[in-house]
């Protein structure tokens, strides 16, 4: 892989550190007025999603990390892996439960999701911004309740559990922000 | 602001200029020092001087390749009566200011229990991979401590107006050094930092035009080692030296940040037209 300097860092490079793919957050050049320059980088471990900070002397390079976004179709689950393909090439990539990780309470199958590549494999997958599922468990509507601002809980055909108005009724499509979990609305009722 | 030379610090780079068809090299100047010195020696007596001074490659939220520096020298000053008048500039501008002054070995036993002036190299090498990475584990004496500074101390400095005085000798740069109560070879430098970003440096300046031609030397030699191009020496800056530059102490102060600060903005584009990556 290529090498990148400090100099060439900045918010969303993907880069090897201590064995890791990272991705920058920030970058800030510090330096002391007569002193030696050198850069406070944030990171994001994609593999731990923890946020470290670094600090590099100016000028030092770092291994570029062979990380890649591919939007790919959620295809089916065999039980140990969630089985995505590219819609161009028809390409199937296997993902662990590890890689999938919070997506997995939001996937249906042929969703678009953005998976992220680490050497060729699914280091993790991002699920559409929103997603319509139906409720499969809540407790029964209340009729003429619409108004009132109170919310329960429900339990969605994919397994996530989201609060939604008291009117709703189990077998109803809603549709969510997976980057919230919150209730955005009703789509339709049976 | 335009010098045929310009200054051989192994940290600070010149933006060169070129001129005529045959190309001849000049520099902006990286502040108006070198200028004001030859003044000084010519007789001029307490001179300031508020101009632009340019840095190459320092760009950044407290960092611009133009930047606005305000230079004045005292003569028959030391470095703190320097810094009380500096204490009193900020003061006129920010009236409920805190102002607090510390060496920097104070600083450095307080937060690393160690003597940044004696302890061995290996010790600070140490703590200097820990703070930074492994990159810092065969580096200099002043890499290290200005790393430790930087990253470890400044942002743990009190609010307000924060003066550091007694820097070590190996970043003398062009202060006089003598040797301190404890019989430590410091130097007569000294920085101010303001809200945790450092805002000025100055000096009990060296006058011993054979001393600072030495110093040069070590720069042109650290630059070399470093692969970083060659600075000629400015001979008439050790010309004026040698005729006589009288006992002084000068400061110079980053306007900008200054600016920022009292607007309480969060990177210096906010305080200016037109920042580098709007150039």
């Amino acid at each position: 892989m290529a090498n990148y300097s400090t100099n060439e860092f900045r918010p969303g490079l993907k880069v090897m550190l201590d064995g890791d793919p990272c991705s920058i957050l920030e970058n800030e050049l510090v330096k002391p007025g007569k002193g030696q320059a050198f850069n406070r980088v944030k990171l994001r471990n994609l593999k731990t999603a923890r946020v470290l900070e670094k600090t590099f002397k100016s000028g030092e390079s770092v291994e570029a990390a062979d990380v890649m976004d591919a939007d790919m179709q959620y295809l089916y689950n065999d039980g140990d892996f969630w089985c995505f393909m590219e819609p161009d090439t028809f390409e199937q990539h296997q993902a662990t439960e590890n890689a999938v990780g919070d997506a997995l309470q939001w996937l249906s199958e042929q969703d678009i999701c953005v998976v992220t590549l680490y050497n060729g494999s699914p280091l993790s997958v991002t699920p559409p911004n929103h997603v319509e599922l139906e409720i499969v468990e809540t407790d029964p509507g209340l009729r003429g309740d619409t108004a009132q601002g109170g919310n329960k809980p429900a339990k969605l055909s994919t397994g996530a559990v989201v609060k939604v108005p008291l009117f709703l009724d189990e077998g109803e499509v809603i549709r969510v922000d997976t980057r919230t979990g919150e209730y955005q609305g009703r789509v339709s009722s049976k | 602001m335009l010098s045929t030379t310009s200054v051989t610090d192994r940290n600070i780079e010149s933006i060169a200029t070129l001129q005529g068809a045959s190309a001849v090299k000049s520099y902006l100047q990286t502040s108006p020092e070198y200028f004001m010195k030859r003044l000084l020696a010519a007789g001029s007596g307490d001179i300031f001087c508020l101009g632009k001074a340019f840095r190459s490659g320092e760009a950044g939220v407290r960092h611009n390749p133009e930047f606005t520096l305000l230079e004045w020298y005292r003569c028959g000053w030391d470095e703190h009566q320097l810094m009380t008048e500096l204490g009193e500039l900020i003061e006129t501008l920010l009236p409920t200011i805190a102002i607090n002054k510390y060496s920097y070995a104070e600083l450095f036993a307080k937060y690393f229990n160690i003597d940044p002036h004696q302890a061995e190299l290996s010790s600070l090498q140490k703590l200097a991979v820990e703070a930074g990475s492994s990159a810092w584990s065969d580096d200099s004496r002043a890499n290290c401590l200005d790393l430790l500074f930087s990253v470890v101390i400044e942002p743990q400095l009190s609010d307000g107006l924060v003066l550091v005085y007694d820097y070590p000798a190996c970043q003398a740069a062009l202060a006089r050094c003598y040797s301190d109560s404890q019989g430590r070879n410091v130097s007569r430098r000294f920085e101010a930092f303001l809200n945790r970003v450092e805002l000025a440096n100055g000096y009990f300046e060296l006058t011993d035009g054979q001393e600072q031609a030495s110093r040069f030397a070590e720069d042109q030699q650290a630059r070399k080692i470093a692969g970083k191009p060659p600075m000629e020496i400015d001979q008439h800056l050790l010309a004026a030296l040698e005729s006589g530059l009288p006992d002084c102490s000068g400061v110079a102060l980053g306007v900008d940040r200054l600016l920022m600060q009292i607007e309480g903005a969060a990177s210096l584009d906010q305080v200016m037209p037109f920042s580098w990556d709007r150039c």
